[in-house]
């Protein structure tokens, strides 16, 4: 499949005189995953209900599944799933309630809809706590459930998952992580998902599109990304000013931080450009107080593009 | 009804038995406020009847009011915690979702109207209605439990967080006590008195104790049902255009 599963051109969105979408133009072939970067507000769950129906937009063309989401909103609704910010879940009720309330609506029959339930219990290891209520799952246990509830009855080709780890501890983040991906490989599905880390754009997306204020300040491959940004370098922080002075002078190719006493020398990162450079500091008695090898990252990407960086961004 | 309704239904009817506290505070509260009043302060005012005939009717309103907290909560819940979006991707539609809340939070009411009247009886509450007028005391509460239903669903989506929306529902449940729920507005003092006589409680509090009284009053009665058309369509038709709105 090469076609394209979203395609969307000049999107644009206000609330009140706040616009929040200026202009955003994406196409996200099938079968790949699409990452939205960007820190809050930066208008990625405007997109993501735009784009799921949730919200008309104020211009622009929305084709999602190859409907348009204004005209043909039911067929759109058909082939997409959705998993919100929140964990949209019900926490009243148990896990398998939770899905079995999604098979309900689906109209599947009830040996049908007990079957998904159970499968999809197992699928993501919900099994143990499936009678238990909601509201005594962790974090994780709720996404888990959250995207089980989507994927009820015909599995959308579609998912939008809104920051899907937002909150979640460290090995939660990998689980759903390694849930996303098998989405794409097992089912096919072609997954549109928002976040403000930057690791988890890298290590799910095909493509990302960096998204501030807004507008798309950047779209490509994570490697086109970061080749956008200066390369690996060797970060030298000094405890006073007239060494650093003199360590600029010697090291011409450097640029310096005088805020933060640093200076930042190009380098491929392996030990023998690292034994020359620290052997010419040695030659003129030099002493740094810290050394680090820095490869660029999407914090550098980011920072590089908008100016800003992510934590002064975002809230 | 169509099935998607029916589940949700299903849902809320689900929740209210789950969370026993939500209904306890709908049941319990009024019955305590009825105990205090009449015990308490019962005696201190002079109403020319029995106090417990005289104030049964206003604390029926007041029972419908205490349940309205936790529907608008839940309803926020639903819309704040996405479930709402949930259900719209899936196409359920804007009715179904809603008069699941209304017709929950109804039952409520009508819960907590019954075990009121139960404790009333109780404590000699002694009505000189017919069949007929009580017939026509339970359309009425039906009827404000369905207007207040959906303007509380209206509050409920409107509002911000859970918190705002408990506390939207506040102002419903202070009205009857500004209303000749527990004393005659003729006894309170100016401004206060007008608006007692003027605010929609009291022709339905009026309503409700001529038909209990075994004297109905039909200009009362379609005050009072005026009254409840108003609130209803404008809880609908608010809450419709929230609904479509939101997201």
């Amino acid at each position: 499949m090469t076609s394209s599963a979203i395609e969307v051109s000049g999107l644009r969105k206000a609330f009140g005189d706040k616009v929040v979408l200026d202009g955003i133009d994406l196409d996200v072939p099938a079968g790949t995953v699409f990452s939205l970067l960007g820190p809050n507000g930066a208008g990625k769950t405007t997109t993501v209900n735009v784009l799921t129906t949730l919200m008309k937009a104020d211009g622009g063309t929305v084709r999602v599944a190859g409907h348009d989401v204004a005209t043909q909103t039911k067929a759109v609704r058909a082939a997409i799933g959705v998993t919100g910010q929140f964990a949209a879940v019900d926490e009243l009720l148990t896990g398998q309630e939770n899905l079995q309330l999604m098979a309900d609506l689906k109209r599947l029959g009830s040996g049908e809809g007990r079957r998904v339930v159970t499968e999809l219990l197992e699928r993501f290891d919900l099994v143990e706590s499936a009678q238990k209520s909601v509201s005594t799952y962790s974090g994780g246990m709720r996404r888990k459930l959250d995207l089980a509830m989507t994927l009820v009855g015909r599995p959308p080709r579609i998912i939008f998952l809104d920051e899907p780890t937002t909150g979640l501890d460290p090995r939660s983040r990998r689980t759903m992580w390694e849930i996303v991906r098998e989405l794409v490989v097992a089912d096919g599905v072609t997954i549109l998902l928002t976040t403000q880390y930057l690791d988890e754009a890298d290590q799910l997306a095909d493509r990302i599109a960096v998204l501030h204020q807004g507008r798309l300040v950047a779209e490509g491959t994570p490697n086109d990304l970061k080749r956008q940004v200066p390369g690996s370098h060797v970060r030298l922080r000094f405890t006073d000013v007239a060494e650093l002075d003199a360590a600029a002078r010697i090291l011409t190719d450097a640029t310096r931080d005088d805020e933060a006493m640093v200076l930042r020398v190009p380098s491929d990162g392996g030990t023998r450009s690292l034994r020359a450079l620290l052997d010419r500091l040695d030659e003129y008695s030099l002493s740094a107080e810290e050394l680090s090898v820095h490869t660029p990252d999407l914090d550098d990407v980011f920072l590089a593009l908008t100016g800003q960086p992510t934590e002064v961004v975002a809230k | 009804m169509s099935t998607h309704s029916i589940i949700m239904l299903r849902r809320n009817f689900k929740h209210i038995a789950r969370n026993p506290t939500s209904v306890f505070n709908a049941v319990l509260m009024p019955i305590v406020i009825m105990l205090m009043f009449v015990y308490m302060f019962g005696d201190a005012f002079n109403v020319g009847v029995d106090y417990i005939d005289y104030a049964t009717p206003g604390l029926m309103l007041l029972a419908v009011c205490y349940g309205l907290g936790a529907t608008a909560t839940s309803v926020n819940s639903d819309m704040t915690k996405g479930i709402i979006n949930r259900f719209k991707v899936m196409d359920v539609s804007r009715a179904a979702v809603l008069t699941g809340h209304v017709i929950a939070s109804l039952l409520t009411n009508v819960i907590a109207i019954g075990a009121l009247i139960g404790v009333a009886f109780l404590l000699g509450f002694d009505p000189s209605a017919s069949g007929l007028d009580w017939l026509g005391v339970v359309g009425i509460v039906v009827l404000l439990g369905f207007a207040a239903g959906w303007l509380t669903v209206a509050l409920g989506l409107a509002a911000k967080s859970p918190e705002t929306a408990g506390l939207a529902a506040v102002p419903l449940v202070m009205l009857p006590f500004f209303s000749s729920a527990i004393v005659p507005a003729e006894k309170m003092g100016p401004g206060l008195r007008q608006f007692a006589e003027y605010q929609p409680f009291t022709p339905i509090i009026e309503t409700l104790r001529g038909l209990l009284n075994g004297t109905p009053s039909s200009t009362d009665a379609m005050i009072a049902v005026a009254w409840c058309v108003g609130i209803a369509l404008v809880g609908y038709l608010w809450a419709g255009s929230t609904f479509k709105k939101r997201a």
